[in-house]
């Protein structure tokens, strides 16, 4: 299976080098990969509920060979990189037609596919390493499409920047580690008992690592720099996939590489998540270029899905509790399916409106729902999965993560006990946020009157775009309704990361869930579903017999003083003042002079609005004033004459010689 | 499978959607009586809501322009979400057919479902009204939901379960007590009722002047049927808040078997509706409304209210 | 457990869910009000505490406080407020959430040191006492983030309230130090008093950020 695996990955990588090559082939070269990818994902479905496998290459580091394994957490996250994978490539098969240079795109793409593959199949720090490196290096090289944009270059060397970190992070980690014996491989790693320092040093150095890569607060900024620079296809892969195998290399450390961690480390994580899920909401609402609201919204969503993770070591540290920790965990990977889901759709949605409107600017589209009916359907589907909406897909992890949140207090110890319903209150306010911008997203982009000539004159994407969007709209559906399904499908993952998993969904009614006890709490989407249905047809045949047919169309009323200039609808600004002047002044240093012109006077009264990204001002700011004293500093050693020179040769052999002697 | 108990639950299921759907109007029709007497106006009648739900069914529908298919059947989603919702709220039994499907996260849910098509349907127009209306709807919204979900943590530790049911079980049992914590958690459910309803001091539902709108700026454009769904949905997510207090903080009367249980649960029940109408008024007339970025301080009161509940739970629990 | 338990914990969830009420208030007369209100709450505290402990002396204590701290000092603030013709509003420092969380940062920080601390004793007392402390550090972040003189003073009784919550809690705490302790706070509130007419004289005004200007020593 692994083989067959590998040598999909094989397919990639000579996809990347025959684009690199060939001219002029991009659809069949997206074709390809969708196939591919698709085949793969089969295959990691099906080896699911199968035994872990491993492979030694004969490549890399000679004394260390190239690991592979496929166990239930790979072929999870594997299943999850594929879709992600293939309904990008099904998607860029339409949307690449109108890339204007293609020769920077289409190398890159089946390279950073492969990559993703890579780093969720290896089995030894090297290749891990190297395929996380390659997998910064290539979405590096897509971000920077678009080379002549002032934005983008800063987008790609921040971009490098916070990849360089996390990189050097996670190299520090594993080395820590190896140890001293100096192996690499992940198995001889799970069996070392490293000392309790070290292992908390290496699960923060994890932590940052990981978190760099996937957005966690404060390492999150490069992320809505990076996200809208790269064309739409890689946008949805960078925040639907490559953020979750982050989520994956925590996974893999923490629940199997290292001993259980102390129960403050989970808190930490979930407090993170909390903070992350609630500020990524809330740039996301301030924003009006619809690809870095998708952006900072991912950053939310990791929040939550680092809640469910940090819930899980919480009660696997507390011991006795595995049933606890196996609910967590199944809604942190069962976010983790619906968010790439559901992102990618989004990004899709984004990009083909980015294509008929010429913008990404929220604030010059309007009216698309008209003029991109069937776009606008599969976004709305993707906006209301992703504001926790039943019967879809996205309520059902929020459920389950609130379901572990209830359990928190049945801890003893006082810190989880007002810890975590503190992240409940958090992940509260995150979800009902969320549905606030998704609101914003779509009512300002579709609905309303149009606001430029270009979103009154927007044509409906292709059909290959559309059925991207159209497929995981169902699986979005499909998830939300048979909840139960998907869970028994990756019980496999939390039996083997906890030794435990939830109660066997199979034999319940319809699509039942039960995380606990059927007395506790349960959940059915079918049945709601179902509900909503019946209720919706006797509704609608209450109307047709009862009230009266007629339909008149006529000029929006708008209270008697209709305004046909489509200038005096809301903009996505204004839509979003109400929370911008509640949380606003904490969290951004929101303030806002407006200037009235006199009584009488016909000038119109200006309102200026300024916002300090406070995070930026806080974490990078210092860091990066910092590093440019440093290598101030630093520069002076370019000037010196040929004595200093000399004299540091004479200095460097001097301590050499004595740092020798004391080790004597 | 299908034996007498499942059939009397389907027919006491029935007969909950059914009264819930009718005993909506006149809930707003009591309310609205109550404040027109203590302000000593005559008032309308008490059948008033039905004469205007026929009036509005019987008229044609007037569309603007540009209303997209969002804007035609958003009146209907919005209907049926509400009624799915009260359903499921075990009203005067808890055996019914749908209790198991009864959790406070669902309901919830399902009403922030609701709202999010509402607020859709008022952007869709494209006039500066549904947009003034849906973004102080969603304003009030991210700081009501939290306050509700905190609530439901609360009771959630102490009843041990998020399902309607079994809480309203444990509130009947001997082993309560008095609880600090559930008496917050009711002020809490109060404001968030409040909030979720439009009432004052939040919104005033009687109003059509555009400073005070919320709920009414998001549905200026309606008219015929699709209004009368709308106002029905109001009135019923009035009626469905109402339950669930009374479900959970004073389920006298609930649980009952057999056809004299049925029968004094539906009494009590109508007897808890008129009791909360007539109070709603007396509170509607007593206080003024907030103006609308003082509502945030007071949900957010709402929120830490609820935090103090579930940490003043704590202690109780575990001395 | 029973309803001894019960109603002295509702009591005293009472008292930190007023303290709470102050640090939310914005206008003076409400604040005075809160004021009425907590040491009602205080004084219902302590003749319940009367009633379990059979101590007949607290019910002395519950009387002093019912009449000294609900009506005597309330009032004869509402009468200064007149008197000196104050602006109603107080001002505060800092927005209302981020005080508000803090309240319940620091409810959640006494209950976590307060409880553990205790174990073994009696239950009442415990959660008295935890409680308790709460609302004395919730009437110190009041007196903290006020600007206005009276809306400190309303902080400083607020605190004195809950220190005695937690005497009535303790048990055995005899009447004679409740005596004093009520006389220190009458002085005190005569001394305040003064201070505050003689500043409203002197500079028009009892805005602790204008008075700044007034200071000797310089920077």
């Amino acid at each position: 299976m692994i083989l067959v695996l590998l040598a999909g990955t094989a397919v990639l990588l000579a996809l990347a080098l025959a684009g690199a090559v060939v001219k002029g082939q991009g659809r069949s070269l997206y074709a390809i990969a969708s196939f591919v990818a698709f085949l793969s994902a089969i295959l990691a479905l099906v080896s699911l509920p199968a035994r872990p496998e491993t492979l030694v290459l004969p490549l890399g580091l000679p004394w260390l060979g190239w690991h592979f394994r496929l166990d239930p957490l790979s072929a999870f996250f594997l299943l999850v990189v594929d879709l992600g994978a293939a309904s990008s490539s099904l998607f860029a098969i339409g949307y690449g037609r109108h890339e204007a240079e293609p020769g920077r795109v289409l190398p890159f793409f089946p390279l950073f596919l492969a990559a993703l593959q890579l780093v969720v199949l290896a089995a030894d720090a090297f290749s891990f390493l190297f395929s996380w490196e390659l997998m910064s290096l290539a979405s590096w090289a897509l971000v920077l499409v678009q080379h002549r944009d002032r934005e983008s270059i800063r987008a790609g060397y921040v971009y490098l920047v916070m990849a360089l970190l996390s990189g050097l992070a996670l190299l520090l980690c594993f080395g820590l580690l190896a140890g001293a014996s100096g192996s690499y491989a992940f198995s001889a790693m799970r069996l070392a008992h490293p000392a309790p320092g070290l292992a908390v040093l290496a699960l923060l150095l994890a932590l940052i690592g990981t978190g760099a890569k996937a957005g966690l607060v404060p390492l999150h900024a490069w992320l809505p720099l990076a996200h809208p620079a790269a064309p739409s296809q890689v946008s949805a892969l960078m925040s639907g996939v490559m953020t979750k195998v982050a989520v994956y290399a925590f996974l893999r450390i923490a629940f199997t590489l290292l001993p259980i961690p102390p129960a403050w480390a989970g808190l930490l994580v979930t407090a993170l998540g909390g903070i992350t899920a609630v500020l990524g909401v809330l740039y996301a609402l301030m924003q009006h270029d619809l690809k870095r609201l998708l952006a900072y919204h991912t950053v939310e969503n990791i929040g939550i899905i680092f809640i469910g993770i940090g819930l899980a070591m919480v009660f696997r540290a507390a011991g006795g509790e595995e049933a606890a920790a196996a609910l967590a965990l199944t809604a942190a990977l069962f976010h983790v399916l619906n968010h790439s889901l559901f992102k990618s759709l989004l990004f899709f949605g984004a990009g083909a409106v980015d294509r008929a409107t010429g913008t990404r600017d929220m604030e010059r589209g309007g009216g698309l729902i008209h003029r991109m009916p069937q776009t606008a359907f599969f976004f709305l589907i993707g906006c209301a999965a992703i504001s926790a909406l039943p019967p879809l897909n996205g309520f059902v992890s929020e459920w389950l993560t609130f379901q572990a949140i209830l359990l928190g207090p049945g801890l003893p110890a006082w810190g989880p006990k007002i810890i975590i319903p503190v992240a409940g209150a958090l992940l509260a306010l995150a979800a009902s946020l969320a549905a606030a911008c998704f609101v914003k997203a779509f009512g300002i982009t579709f609905l309303g009157r149009p606001r430029s000539r270009e979103a009154a004159e927007a044509a409906e994407t292709d059909r290959f775009s559309l059925s991207a969007m159209g497929i995981l709209a169902v699986l979005c559906f499909l998830a939300g309704i048979f909840p139960a399904a998907v869970i028994n499908a990756f019980a496999p993952v939390s039996r083997a990361l906890l030794g435990a998993a939830m109660p066997g969904q199979s034999h319940l009614p319809w699509g039942t869930i039960i995380p606990v006890a059927a007395a506790r709490s349960s959940y059915d989407g079918s049945a709601i579903f179902l509900l909503i249905l019946a209720v919706t047809v006797l509704a609608v045949a209450g109307a047709r017999r009862l009230a009266a047919h007629a339909v008149r169309r006529a000029p929006a009323w708008d209270c008697g003083f209709p305004d046909p200039r489509p200038v005096t609808q809301y903009t996505a600004t204004s839509f979003a003042e109400p929370i911008r002047r509640v949380f606003g002044p904490i969290i951004f240093g929101a303030a806002s002079i407006v200037r009235m012109p006199p009584p009488g006077a016909t000038a119109p009264a200006e309102i200026e609005t300024a916002l300090h990204d406070r995070l930026w001002e806080i974490f990078y700011d210092p860091v990066a004033a910092a590093v440019a004293r440093l290598a101030d500093a630093a520069n002076h050693l370019q000037f010196l004459t040929i004595r200093r020179y000399l004299f540091f040769v004479f200095a460097a052999l001097v301590m050499l010689l004595f740092a020798l002697a004391l080790q004597r | 499978m299908i034996g007498p108990s499942m059939i009397g639950s389907v027919a006491i299921e029935a007969v909950q959607m059914g009264f819930v759907l009718l005993a909506a109007p006149g809930l707003v029709g009591i309310v609205r009586a109550v404040k027109a007497r203590l302000l000593r106006r005559e008032g309308p009648p008490l059948i008033q809501p039905y004469r205007q739900l026929a009036r509005l069914l019987g008229k044609e529908v007037v569309l603007a322009h540009n209303a997209s298919w969002l804007f035609r059947t958003a009146p209907y989603l919005i209907l049926a979400l509400t009624w799915a919702a009260a359903s499921v709220v075990p009203t005067f039994s808890t055996h019914i057919i749908f209790a198991r499907l009864g959790d406070l996260i669902v309901i919830t849910a399902l009403l922030g479902a609701a709202r999010f098509l509402l607020a859709l349907a008022g952007l869709d127009i494209g006039t500066s009204f549904g947009g003034i209306g849906a973004s102080r709807e969603v304003m009030f919204a991210s700081l009501a939901e939290p306050a509700m979900l905190m609530i439901v943590v609360t009771l959630a530790i102490a009843a041990g379960s998020t399902q309607l049911s079994s809480i309203a079980a444990f509130m009947l049992s001997p082993a309560l007590g008095l609880r600090i914590s559930l008496a917050f958690a009711l002020i809490a459910l109060g404001i968030v009722a409040l909030a979720e309803n439009g009432r004052i001091p939040f919104d005033n539902p009687a109003t059509h002047l555009e400073l005070t709108m919320v709920h009414e700026a998001m549905v200026l454009e309606y008219s015929g049927r699709h209004l009368a769904m709308i106002e029905l949905a109001a009135a019923l997510k009035l009626l469905l808040m109402i339950s669930i207090i009374v479900c959970i903080f004073f389920p006298f009367g609930l649980g009952g078997m057999g056809a004299a249980g049925f029968l004094t649960g539906l009494a009590s029940y109508a007897a808890k509706l008129g009791i909360a109408a007539v109070l709603l008024g007396i509170f509607e007339v007593s206080i003024a409304k907030m103006r609308i970025f003082r509502v945030p301080e007071l949900l957010g009161a709402g929120l830490m209210l609820g935090l103090l509940a579930t940490l003043l739970l704590y202690v109780s629990r575990s001395l | 457990m029973g309803l001894g338990f019960d109603i002295a914990h509702m009591l005293a969830g009472l008292m930190v869910l007023a303290s709470l009420l102050l640090l939310y208030q914005d206008r003076l007369t409400a604040l005075i009000n809160v004021l009425r209100l907590h040491g009602l709450i205080l004084a219902l505290a302590v003749a319940w505490q009367a009633h379990i402990q059979s101590a007949p002396e607290l019910f002395v204590s519950a009387a002093i406080a019912l009449l000294v701290k609900a009506l005597v000092i309330p009032g004869a603030l509402d009468r200064i407020v007149e008197r000196l013709g104050i602006h109603r509003s107080v001002e505060t420092v800092g927005g209302i959430g981020l005080t508000m969380f803090a309240g319940m940062a620091l409810v959640a920080l006494s209950l976590r040191v307060m409880l553990p601390v205790t174990a073994g004793a009696d239950p009442v007392s415990r959660q008295d006492i935890a409680l308790a402390l709460s609302v004395v550090l919730i009437g110190l972040l009041v007196m903290v983030t006020r600007r206005n003189a009276l809306g400190q003073v309303a902080g400083f009784l607020s605190l004195e309230n809950g220190i005695d919550l937690a005497a009535a809690g303790a048990r055995g705490m005899p009447l004679v130090v409740e005596l004093s302790v009520a006389f220190s706070v009458l002085i005190a509130f005569i001394v305040i008093g003064i201070f505050l007419f003689r500043i409203r004289e002197r500079f028009d005004t009892v805005d602790l950020a204008a008075l700044e200007a007034f200071r000797g020593e310089r920077r």
